[in-house]
């Protein structure tokens, strides 16, 4: 028995909620509704007395100024439609979770086990609206994933209210013990079933339910059947699943490892293969302090401090639920620099999203033939994706200081969700470098943060394969932020106590590969399943131990610090359980009702996993090289340009993240007078008495892969870099962070395709001497599935490279921002420009025009490393002299979007003199000086006093005078021959730059 | 008079304590960041510090309506505690969430002072959007301790309940008492007169911030702590142009540690 209390705001005030959403129906549906309310809806599941009842809803559940409430629904509501949305059982339900404690703090009492709060949400609708109207948007504010919608019309709900339920979806599950053991000495045919649909469980009719994938090959499997045939037994449902998590090519890398063609690994080979020679060669000045071995990777910041980074993807979930992929995206990457040494404190959250066009307009895809399991469509997964990042970041009081957007059709199937958390360490703790740990035999295993249920079950061989409609609904959670930031901030404190030896996160995997991962610092462990708190009865052991319940920790606690670890823990409100012991025994032990469930040699568990071998073939593309006239409309040109979904403003996204918690913000992600012009990098004081600072870029160029995957990463390297020292980044303290996002990892052509980045990456960074510190991949991006007419259709994704960069600025106060500052500073170009236009903006906005498809072309841009680095390190020298007071990077959309942004920014205009540009012999013409996307290039403003000394650290290096800032407002370029060539209002340049993504 | 004791509240999805502390640090007291719950359980004492300070953040993730359920929490089981401190001459600073935890408690928002039920509130943007962006305000003179003496101030929003809302009484009586204490104004100094984006939010009366009938319990919705430094300032390398070309020297403080300052010298002066 339970009650259902209704909040909303009272009928005479205007409702925020109700109007976005609103405005969304109008712009996304074209459907105009009169007005939408939205109601809040809990459902208090637990036998209250109405006294007690009417005080929740009174004193919790109500804002007494702007809201009227009931318990029970809420009378004379006015509408023509009805919608109720609630979840599913067994999803994470934040504000259920907030309401059961709030209820339970204000009147003192304890909700007993199968008690909860249950929140829902109620939409009202007026208007003349069909029901298929209705069902559209309902979709847009519901996933059938995660939730359930009731729909009804006035009449309907006259004869039988759906708000006169009550609804508390509790997880019912029947109570099962069984452990089984997995026959593997079975034919090719079932391995390979087992291997791709799991574990068969007995189904009530007689026939068998599988799993989920495991996610292991023929060959694999048979490397585990003769383990155990060794052995002379069967192995356990638990151990095979636990196998499957931690050989998985999530956690495992199996591509990246694989012996391929003439490479063993192109992981060890290239890019930590890069790391090595450069640390090498820093030698007493490496500044690396643990890269590859822990959950991010650790350099130097200054003597006491040290900070960490990684950045992830949550690719599969985002697809399928964008708000919740996202969330638990950006929470579960906070969890690497949180389990990285003796855990760090997190300091800056990142991202970067890779989306198909949000005006989409043709016809959807769908998982299913039938017109059945439609794709989202990508401006669905832009909003979802957003809002999930901007709970999961602002939530957690972390700034989510930098980011990308990249629009490509290709992402349309899958979406590719970056997220990236970077973290602070003092130097050393209790005497100890605090980037090293190591769990002690005998120290307890204590699992702390939230409790375990089916969530995410069968998360880390889920990504692994490709997507297709079998795919579990299990693999979609949704974060809890707050859950978190109580742990995190518990963990710092109890961390400077010194009360653990080790920690790790919970992430892929869960239990199974955090306790097995730290059980190699020592040599073993034991747990014992039934201490492990659970969310709901009836979860299978197995279920338990790979479960990836979100926001817990790992750590080893000395047994006589067990008691003041779990005290604090519980003072802060976080719940902490001893789960077992760390041994030295060389075994990885589960126990469950006194009985050893799985009892595995930690060996085989870790390196038992057999090389792949790997073919490759490779195929340079051949696209013809486009020939067109000059646009004839140069100053329309720039502004159609600007507006590209790819160079626009992203104003819209980037003021929805709190970008400056924390107070360390010194280069914001917007910048300028008004700012809404993207900066290049942005600059962060970790430290808030010191002078030291971060910087944060990041590049790819998945376009120019369309040409040679080799100079995409050529490019995004140098990119990634030059963007970190035009804020004033000391080149030489620049650390790199690879995530190779591919597709089809199967068809040996892709695998070439990633051999040749792959081989980029190590010849980069080693010529810049800027080290891979951590890295991740996702190797199969594809969707498959049905167009209207149910043919088959598959969407790959570009094989796709991010580079993220992460720099040491030695003093803050010395970097420098994009915008023009001054009417009369002289405007440098560094570097030099070339026909490299292929796979640009530009080929692709004139292809477009011309012929309805981008242009492709052949002449990508190249990286001269040597002479760029030697214009890196003059512009740093500048810098630091106080030289330079303005510079721009010029990635996508070369000098034109560049100068543009500076203008913008500093809302002064500015004239260019194409003719004075250093371009490659022979000449350009003038659209291609402005658009060529050339690497190493950089404009510079410079006060006519610095001029001298300025160009007195660039001589013999490609620098040149190209014009000047003004006070009009009105960027002028002259063409190649010296005539003018366009000239544009800062004002229609601003509108051209900002209306593209702003809704 | 000795180095005041500022207390810092976390716990629960406060995330600006850290910056807060420091603000108070650097503007001469001694901060101590406390966990709510160890006031609840009496690990330490509201009674040995002369400033408490609610910060920003998300308590309990905004959930239900931003600040209710910290507001409860406090208010359940510390609310004599604070009724004492604030009688006994403490000072109390709200910002963003803490500002909406204070209104919701009834310890600010009335023009009686402490009131048993919340009589204004804070609550969703006009936009209905979480946003980050700086905002001009100006301070009203009156006897709000935290703003005395200050002209005008630029600080950064970072909020998605933040419009100041109320019946028209209680607005009336908060205007006569001298409560509204700070506006959102634009760039030349003018009332915003709700437009956006000078009034983030659409607050009533574009009103950023409220103090009691003392001016000595204070809460805003812009984040003082988020302009300590020159380098906070969004335009702070065109101001540092400006300055080195001029041959003036670069300004090392934002316009944020005016209020930290004010809490701190309304004890040592």
């Amino acid at each position: 028995m339970g009650t259902r209390i209704e909040a909303a705001i009272r009928p005479d005030l205007p409702d925020p909620r109700g109007n976005r959403f609103r405005k969304r129906i109008r712009d996304d549906y074209g459907i105009r509704v009169d007005a939408i309310r939205i109601l809040d809806v809990y459902h208090v599941d637990k036998d209250l007395d109405e006294e007690n009842l009417e005080r929740c809803r009174r004193e919790l559940f109500t804002d007494p100024v702007t809201q009227h409430s009931s318990l029970g629904p809420l009378p004379g509501k006015a509408f023509d439609w009805i919608i109720e949305i609630g979840f599913l059982p067994g999803v994470t339900d934040n504000v259920g979770h907030t309401s059961r404690e709030a209820v339970e703090d204000l009147l003192g009492i304890s909700f007993q086990p199968g008690e909860s709060v249950y929140s829902a949400e109620q939409i009202l609708l007026v208007g003349a609206l069909t029901e298929d109207q209705v069902r559209k948007i309902a979709s847009i504010r519901h996933n059938p994933l995660i939730q359930r919608a009731w729909i009804q019309c006035r009449a309907d709900w006259e004869r039988d209210p759906i708000d006169g339920r009550f609804y508390a979806p509790k997880v019912r599950l029947a109570p099962s013990r069984r452990i089984d053991t997995v026959d593997l000495n079975v034919d090719d045919k079932e391995l390979a079933r087992l291997g791709r649909e799991g574990i068969l469980d007995p189904g009530e009719d007689g026939r068998g339910a599988a799993r989920g994938p495991l996610a292991l090959d023929v060959p694999t499997l048979k490397v585990i059947r003769d383990h155990f045939n060794r052995l002379g037994r069967d192995p356990t449902d638990i151990e095979l699943e636990s196998i499957a998590q931690t050989w998985s090519e999530h956690c495992k890398h199996n591509i990246f490892a694989a012996r391929i063609d003439e490479v063993d690994s192109l992981y060890k080979t290239y890019i930590q293969g890069a790391t090595r020679k450069i640390r090498e060669r820093l030698g007493n000045d490496d500044w690396c302090l643990s890269v590859f071995r822990d959950n991010s990777g650790v350099i130097r910041l200054n003597r006491d401090w040290s900070v960490c980074y990684k950045v992830e993807t949550h690719n599969s979930p985002s697809a399928l639920d964008p708000y919740g992929g996202a969330i638990t995206g950006i929470v579960g990457v906070n969890r690497d620099p949180l389990g990285t040494g003796m855990g760090a404190r997190l300091i800056v959250n990142t991202y970067g999203f890779c989306f198909g066009d949000p005006y989409y307009v043709g016809s959807p895809y769908y998982r299913l033939p039938g017109r059945r399991d439609p794709v989202l469509h990508p401006k669905v997964i832009f909003e979802g994706v957003r809002e999930g990042v901007e709970h999961g970041g602002n939530k957690s009081g972390i700034p989510t200081a930098w980011g990308f957007l990249t629009f490509d059709p290709r992402y349309m199937g899958k979406p590719l969700v970056f997220v990236g958390t970077v973290g602070l360490l003092p130097a050393t703790l209790h005497g100890r470098p605090s980037h090293e740990k190591g769990a002690q035999p005998g120290d307890r295993i204590i699992m702390a943060g939230g409790r375990v249920g089916k969530d995410g079950i069968h998360g880390a061989t889920f990504s692994s394969e490709a997507m297709h409609a079998g795919s579990p609904a299990t693999a979609v959670q949704i974060g809890d932020p707050i859950t978190q930031k109580k742990l995190a901030d518990a963990q710092i404190e109890i961390r400077d106590l010194g009360l653990y030896h080790s920690v790790t996160d919970n992430g892929a995997g869960g239990l199974s590969c955090s306790v097995a991962e730290m059980a190699r610092e020592c040599g073993g462990c034991t747990v014992v399943l039934d201490r492990v708190p659970i969310k709901y009865e009836g979860l299978l052991p197995y279920e338990t131990w790979i479960s990836e319940s979100q926001e817990r920790m790992t750590y080893a606690v000395p047994p006589q610090n067990v008691d003041g670890f779990c005290d604090l823990m519980r003072r802060r409100g976080v719940e902490a359980t001893v789960i077992g012991e760390f041994t030295d025994d060389g075994r990885c032990v589960v126990e469950f009702e006194g009985r050893r469930i799985m009892d595995l040699d930690m060996e085989f568990l870790h390196d038992g996993v057999p090389q792949k071998v790997l073919k490759t073939t490779y195929t340079a593309p051949d696209h013809p090289e486009p020939e067109f006239p000059e646009p004839e409309d140069p100053a329309g040109t720039l502004g159609r340009m600007l507006g590209r979904l790819n160079l626009c403003s992203k104003e819209y996204v980037v003021r929805q993240f709190d970008h400056e918690v924390q107070a360390g913000s010194v280069i914001k992600p917007l910048v300028g007078r008004y700012q809404d012009v993207a900066s290049d990098a942005a600059v962060v004081r970790p430290l808030l008495d010191r002078t030291d600072g971060i910087g944060l870029s990041h590049s790819l160029y998945p376009a120019y892969g369309d040409i040679d995957p080799y100079w995409m990463a050529a490019c995004a390297i140098d990119t990634a870099i030059r963007n970190l020292v035009a804020v004033g980044a000391v080149p030489e303290r620049i650390a790199l962070l690879d995530n190779f996002c591919w597709c089809s990892s199967d068809d040996p052509e892709r695998l070439g395709q990633l051999k040749r980045a792959a081989r980029a990456c190590y010849d980069f960074a080693v010529a810049y001497g800027t080290p891979f510190i951590s890295g991740k991949d996702s190797m199969y991006n594809d969707f498959k599935g049905f167009d209207e007419d149910d043919r088959p259709v598959k969407i790959s994704v570009p094989p796709t490279l991010l580079i993220s960069s992460l720099g040491i600025l030695e003093d803050v106060t010395r970097s420098v921002t994009l915008d023009a500052k001054m009417p009369e500073d002289r405007l440098y170009l560094l570097g030099t420009t070339r026909d490299e236009l292929g796979a640009s903006e530009y080929y692709a906005l004139a292809g477009e025009a011309l012929e309805g498809e981008r242009f492709i072309g052949k002449r990508v841009p190249t990286v001269d490393a040597d002479s760029n680095a030697a214009v890196y390190r003059a512009l740093h020298r500048a810098i630091r002299q106080g030289l330079v007071s303005a510079a721009a990077s010029l990635g996508q959309g070369g000098l034109a979007v560049a100068a543009s942004k500076m203008a913008l920014a500093g809302d002064l205009g500015m004239e260019i003199d194409l003719s004075a540009v250093a371009v490659e012999p022979g000449g350009l013409r003038a659209d291609r000086i402005l658009y060529s996307e050339s690497q190493g290039r950089i404009l510079v403003a410079v006060a006519p006093e610095n001029e001298d000394p300025f160009l007195a650290g660039f001589e013999g290096l490609a620098c040149r005078l190209v014009g000047r800032i003004h006070e009009e407002a009105f960027l002028r370029i002259r063409g190649a021959d010296g005539a003018p060539y366009l000239e544009q209002s800062l004002e229609n340049l601003r509108e051209a730059y900002k209306k593209t993504l702003w809704w | 008079m000795a180095v005041p004791r500022a207390l810092v509240l976390t716990g629960y999805g406060i995330n600006c304590d850290r910056e807060t502390a420091f603000a108070f640090e650097q503007a001469g007291a001694e901060a101590r960041r406390v966990h709510v719950n160890d006031l609840i359980d009496g690990h330490d004492r509201l009674d040995r510090y002369q400033i408490l300070s609610f910060p920003g953040g998300f308590s309990y993730g905004d959930d239900i309506a931003s600040g209710k359920v910290l507001a409860n929490r406090v208010k359940t089981h510390l609310d004599d505690a604070i009724q004492r401190f604030i009688e006994g001459g403490g000072l109390v600073l709200g910002i963003c969430n803490g500002f909406q935890v204070m209104v919701k408690y009834g310890l600010l928002g009335s023009p009686q002072g402490v009131v048993e039920a919340q009589r204004s509130t804070l609550t969703y943007n006009d936009s209905s959007r979480y946003e980050d962006r700086w905002v001009h305000l100006l301070p009203e003179k009156g006897r709000c301790v935290f703003t005395r003496g200050i002209e005008k101030l630029y600080l950064p929003v970072a909020h998605g309940e933040g419009k100041f809302f109320t019946d028209p009484g209680t607005l009336a009586g908060l205007e006569a008492a001298g409560c509204v204490v700070l506006r959102y104004a634009d760039e030349e100094g003018r009332a915003a007169g709700g437009r956006f984006p000078w009034n983030p939010n659409g607050s009533l009366n574009d009103i950023a911030g409220v103090c009691d009938p003392s001016g000595r319990v204070f809460g805003l919705m812009p984040h003082p702590e988020r302009h300590l430094h020159f380098t906070q300032h969004p335009l702070w390398t065109q101001l540092a142009e400006e300055c080195r070309r001029a041959g003036r020297r670069l300004p090392e403080e934002g316009h944020g540690m005016a209020i930290f300052r004010n809490a701190v010298t309304y004890f040592t002066d």
